[in-house]
């Protein structure tokens, strides 16, 4: 049936010819192999200009690889692209950016050591081919760089200073220098606080007035709603679905990642324990959060929600230890405790799962093996410090059966798997240290919507087997689905306590800002 | 299990192979070079003298190059090898001066109790560059850079750059002797601290956490491990590796001076590095950096046993080895890797 | 106009220069009232004299360390290249003019540089290693193949240019002259040329650029790998020069001598502020640098402190200089962040 359904989509967009002679960029019957992987098949694209079009898949859906094929960091296997009128098989990544195609990364292609102005004028300087640098004329580029989007910064401040936000202006200015028809913005809020996203968008919108079309990829389903007027959806190198925003809801927009249907699974605690299992009173720490109080109970799982900004991600730093609290104490099973570093988190039975996943929760050169028991591994000895093999072993096969983490050899190393499974491989790692309590931050950003879905089935268990969960997270639907109870953080103080039964995303929100 | 008893001899080797394919190419030059020593210059270099006498020789730079490679497993270095053995060994010489008597004698306790305390004032060196490391964020090159020119500095202000050889003969002489008449007693040091970091490595959480730490400084910080004091242990056990050069050193020139050995910090960190230890950290066995030193050992004796041809080619032979593995390397491990990478 | 002052002010003491000069000044100062004869005319010159060959290094391990690599071979490269050279000059009894031992040695210099440039660049491997192997087969060439023995007569037109002064500076106290070589010439003129070059064309700023993020030069279009080759190629000419020059000095052509000065060098270009990380560093806070280094190994005589702890106090200055400096980013970063939460919160 849905099959259909998308097809019907497609339909929509590609038909008739006056769309054809309106398309900025065409790109029909892409395909692209990498040694043995299929990793685009039969991909049709197209983009009007002044069009705000979200590109969506899960990883290794191809998105990646369709950008690079239009910016000419590759070149197709099959299939041709019409830009401007102009119709070519493969482009070079000189010839896409002066055909005006810029491509904004994630990293923002910055240099942190050198000055906002140089990072501006380089691009050009080095377009034009020159070979001395003229400062005067390098700081006339920059000024009219940044006053196209109005963007008010010290040229001479070194990049390496400014705001994630900052960065991406520069970025953007940048990219408009050239006689720009086209961005493509490579998820571009990921790092953004809900000011800094607004701002984004409102600079987007002004691009779209100037009628360049920006490409926008995310799969935050939010953002693709309130920015984006068109979409494709891409599901393992294939098209599945393209048409206008308004066509899609959340259930479609999951299901096109996908291909599976999921149903909500609100969660319920059930076995509360009488007293907390930990409990904050009145903690503070140098001005970031000052008197938070909450507590958790075996079986719980409690929600911190608040913007970038609000000293959630400070608060659970603090648990764990990383930055210690300076105000306040904190009591685990009703005593006293001074969590002054992560081995006394530890000691107490506090876990971390922290906010990024591969610098922080990973050695990601390291075999599965290790990365699940190194913070248990002072446990498995069998004397001075000797390694029990054998412990080792079973634990390692325990806990790759129970999180089903999918490797044929866990002595491969970390990076081989998945998203969704290198959080199994963090959250293993803690589960092996017979908790208490658990803080997740940001449980799953940048999972897959499926493996999404299993570790919140994951947690939902783990509170019902009795343990504390505390989800610091501003996704607010995770949030709302698999927490018991919701606190909200604005300028480092808690704003609001509520059941999640009893409240919804506009409350929460309201809250927040 | 099923399936390793069922793996095919060649498909098995195979996986040895591609597991530790840097390994084998050490062996393989080994053994090349062997070979064509046995062809060209037999007698001269299969003799159980000549291989006592190298099995005497290498420890020195052996046991040096064992604690860069444990620092360099880290993702850290330590240049300050040369100047922690020497240090050691001039204030160990001092000492055996005072404990000599009239006689030229020294009292029995004399050489375990100066072991000992080299061991000691290498961990206590250690320690110090650990701390540099660890609690004042000096990048590692930098700090034991420094502390290596500090510790050399003294040997030269203690000594006035002069040789210290007036103790007795003893101590020379016992640790040059052959146990059994067979086994110098400065490989006998060198094998038991290779096993014991050996032990330490593959067999005990220290071993595990050391890989982890040099993989991600913030992510084994976030697993809870202690890593200011793991960095600090380990360049403790680098000194002590460093002044039981040292000790050997002294009785192999019979005296120690502040300038014995300078060509060894960057040699110890080309061993370390031919031996497949990864500069950036996480990666490395002690086994390749022991096949290391033996290639090192006999490409230079068996190089001395062509007189016309200058013992000053091993040098050139050295880097020229060194940079040919690493480009082999580059071209058979980056290029799978690549192809994956493109592949996502 | 005071505003500007005040930022002026506030952005000098973010950087490392003034903090290295204080101390460089503070040392001068204390050897002076010591010993009154540091700023004596004689002194000062000796001094300068003695900067020239570390600071030719110091400007080419500058090169390195800010496109983000390291070189320890520069030593061994630059014996290599001025032995060769004076080897060859003496073999065919040459009696003219120093120019061409110049042109051959930078000849040589390029050669050498660019097989560390080729590795580096070409191949992507790591700067420690390569440059340790490559000065590990510069010395086996060296030692090995032109079975090298200290040269103690030089050709003639390299004595002449060693001996040559520009002027001679006499101590009116103690009498003593010491001669200013003409050698310190081709020091400024590549400091100069170097300093144009890393602030005025589009490959010096290159080089920085790489070292602030490789990935970042490669997608603005700066051909990553042609800077790092042409940077070798440059940094062995430069050293090779540094060799030519030492031997001309000296009147003698010393094949290991030079030998083990990569460390001090290394540590002088970071005191003045250099980030061993890469990307970050001037010319003058690596000069001054240098000039502390060589002040320390060659004035601590007039402290009346013995030639033999000058490696004491060498060491000392590196851990101090570098541990000041590492705290420094740590302080920074912190209210880096700070600031940034304050504006984000504004």
């Amino acid at each position: 049936m849905l099959y259909y359904g998308t097809r019907l989509f497609v339909q929509d967009s590609l038909e008739g010819g006056y769309v054809m002679a309106e398309s900025l960029l065409k790109a029909v019957d892409i395909y692209k192999s990498f040694v043995g992987v299929q990793a685009l098949k039969k991909v049709n694209f197209e983009i009007k200009p002044g069009e705000i079009h979200c590109l969506a898949g899960e990883n290794g859906s191809g998105k990646s690889t369709l950008i690079k094929i239009i910016s000419g960091v590759y070149s197709p296997d099959d299939g041709h692209m019409e830009f401007d009128g102009k119709s070519y098989s493969k482009i070079t990544p000189i010839e896409a950016i002066k055909n005006g195609i810029q491509v904004i990364y994630q990293d923002f292609s910055v240099f942190p050591n050198l000055t906002v102005m140089e990072n501006l004028a380089f691009n050009s300087e080095l377009a034009d081919r020159r070979h001395l640098v003229n400062w005067k004329r390098m700081r006339e580029i920059a000024e009219e760089a940044v006053a196209k989007i109005d963007f008010k910064v010290d040229l001479d401040a070194l990049v390496g200073n400014l705001t994630v936000a900052e960065k991406q202006m520069i970025a953007i200015s940048r990219a408009l220098m050239f006689n720009t028809k086209l961005i493509i913005m490579d998820e571009p809020t990921t790092a953004l606080t809900k000011k800094e996203v607004r701002n984004l968008f409102n600079i987007i919108l002004k691009l779209k007035e100037r009628g360049i079309a920006i490409l926008f990829v995310s799969h935050k389903l939010n953002e693709v709603f309130e920015i984006s007027e068109n979409f494709t959806i891409l599901r393992s190198g294939e098209l599945v679905a393209t048409g206008s925003t308004s066509e899609l809801d959340a259930k479609k927009f999951s299901y096109f990642m996908t291909g599976r249907d999921f149903q909500q699974r609100h969660f319920v605690p059930v076995n509360l324990s009488e007293n907390p299992i930990f409990e904050a009173r009145g903690v503070g720490m140098g001005g970031r959060f000052t008197d938070v109080s909450f507590a958790v109970h075996r079986g719980e799982i409690l929600g911190i929600t608040g913007l970038l900004d609000s000293g959630r991600t400070e608060l659970a730093l603090s648990i764990f230890g990383i930055k210690p609290i300076e105000t306040g104490q904190f009591l685990v099973d009703g005593n006293p405790v001074r969590i002054s570093s992560p081995q006394v988190a530890i000691g107490n039975n506090i876990g971390y799962v922290p906010e990024d996943r591969l610098s922080e929760g990973l050695f990601l050169s390291q075999s599965i093996a290790d990365n699940i028991v190194i913070s248990e591994i002072d446990r498995l000895v069998k004397s001075a410090g000797i390694l029990d093999k054998k412990k080792r072993s079973a634990e390692i096969d325990k806990w790759v059966n129970e999180l089903a983490i999918a490797t044929p050899d866990p002595n491969n190393a970390c990076q081989t798997l998945s998203g969704g499974n290198q959080q199994r491989i963090v959250l293993a790692k803690w589960l092996a240290c017979n908790l208490d309590v658990l803080v997740l931050n940001g449980p799953t950003v940048g999972v897959d919507i499926g493996s999404k879905h299993d570790i919140h089935g994951i947690l939902q268990q783990l509170a019902k087997e009795g343990l504390g969960l505390i989800i610091i997270s501003d996704d607010l639907p995770e949030v709302l689905e698999n927490c018991s109870r919701v606190l909200v953080m604005k300028a480092g103080r808690i704003v609001a306590d509520m059941n999640a039964g009893e409240t919804d995303e506009k409350t929460i929100l309201s809250y927040m800002l | 299990m099923m399936e390793r008893n069922t793996m095919q001899p060649l498909a098995r080797f195979e996986k040895l192979y591609s597991n530790d394919r840097h390994l084998w190419r050490l062996i393989f030059l080994i053994i090349v070079w062997m070979i064509f020593i046995a062809i060209t210059r037999f007698s001269r270099f299969y003799s159980l003298l000549n291989f006592q006498t190298m099995a005497a020789q290498f420890p020195e730079f052996g046991l040096m190059s064992l604690g860069v490679m444990l620092c360099m497993i880290t993702g850290g270095i330590d240049l300050s090898v040369v100047g922690i053995a020497n240090l050691t060994s001039i204030l160990m010489a001092y000492l055996l001066i005072q404990m000599t008597n009239a006689s030229g004698m020294i009292p029995a306790y004399a050489i375990p109790l100066v072991f000992v305390l080299a061991v000691g004032i290498g961990a206590a060196l250690g320690i110090f560059n650990g701390i540099l490391v660890s609690k004042f964020h000096i990048p590692p090159i930098l700090a034991t850079m420094g502390s290596g020119e500090l510790f050399t500095g003294i040997c030269l202000a203690l000594t006035k750059g002069n040789a210290v050889s007036k103790f007795s003969r003893t101590y020379a002489r016992t640790i040059n002797n052959r146990i059994f008449d067979l086994i110098p007693v400065q490989l006998v040091i060198f094998i038991v601290m290779a096993i014991l970091i050996w032990f330490l490595l593959s067999r005990t959480v220290f071993g595990t956490k050391l890989y982890m730490l040099g993989t991600s400084a913030t992510a084994a910080k976030f697993s809870g491990l202690k890593t200011d004091r793991l960095l600090i242990k380990t360049y403790m056990l680098s000194g002590v590796c460093a002044a039981l050069g040292g000790m050997i050193m002294l009785a192999n020139y019979n005296s120690a001076r502040a300038d014995y050995g300078t060509v060894y910090t960057l040699q110890c960190v080309l061993i370390v590095v031919l031996g497949g230890v990864n500069p950036v950290g996480g990666k490395g066995k002690i086994s390749g950096v022991v096949l290391a030193i033996i290639l090192l050992r006999m490409l230079e004796t068996g190089l001395n046993r062509f007189p016309t041809i200058s013992s000053y080619y091993i040098s050139l032979i050295w880097g020229g080895v060194l940079i040919l593995i690493m480009v082999l390397n580059y071209f058979t491990e980056n290029t799978p890797r690549f192809r994956k990478k493109i592949a996502r | 106009m005071e505003m500007k002052t005040q930022t002026l002010l506030k952005k000098l003491s973010r950087r490392n220069e003034p903090y290295i000069f204080l101390v460089l000044l503070a040392l001068c100062l204390l050897i002076e009232v010591r010993s009154g004869q540091f700023f004596s005319s004689n002194n000062l010159v000796d001094i300068a004299s003695a900067l020239i060959v570390p600071g030719l290094f110091a400007i080419g391990a500058f090169m390195v360390i800010v496109s983000g690599g390291i070189d320890v071979s520069f030593p061994a490269l630059a014996s290599l290249s001025v032995y060769a050279t004076t080897k060859y000059l003496l073999d065919t009894n040459y009696q003219g003019g120093v120019w061409v031992a110049i042109v051959i040695a930078l000849a040589i210099g390029a050669v050498l540089g660019a097989f560390n440039g080729l590795f580096i660049g070409y191949f992507k491997l790591p700067a420690l290693i390569v440059t340790l192997g490559s000065s590990s087969v510069f010395k086996g060439i060296m030692q090995g193949a032109l079975n090298s023995k200290q040269l103690t007569t030089i050709p003639v037109g390299m004595r002449e240019w060693g001996t040559s002064s520009l002027f001679i500076a006499k101590n009116p106290v103690s009498g003593l002259t010491s001669r200013m070589p003409v050698a310190s010439l081709a020091f400024v003129i590549v400091l100069a040329l170097v300093f144009l070059m890393l602030r005025y064309t589009m490959f010096g700023r290159g080089i920085y650029a790489i070292g602030g993020s490789e990935a970042s030069a490669h997608r603005a279009g700066f051909g990553v790998v042609k800077t790092k080759f042409i940077m070798y190629i440059m940094v062995g000419m430069i050293a090779s020069l540094a060799g030519v020059i030492r031997v001309c000095m000296m009147q003698q052509a010393h094949p290991t001598n030079m030998l083990g000065m990569e460390m001090n060098i290394i540590a002088g270009v970071v005191l003045g502020g250099t980030a061993i990380t890469g990307g970050r560093g001037t010319l003058l806070g690596c000069m001054l640098g240098t000039l502390l280094i060589v002040i320390v190994e060659n004035s601590l005589i007039l402290l009346g402190v013995p030639t033999s702890w000058k490696s004491v106090f060498t060491g000392a200055l590196i851990i101090i200089g570098t541990g000041v400096s590492a705290y420094q980013v740590i302080r920074m970063n912190s209210t880096r962040k700070i600031k940034a939460k304050i504006q984000e919160v504004v």
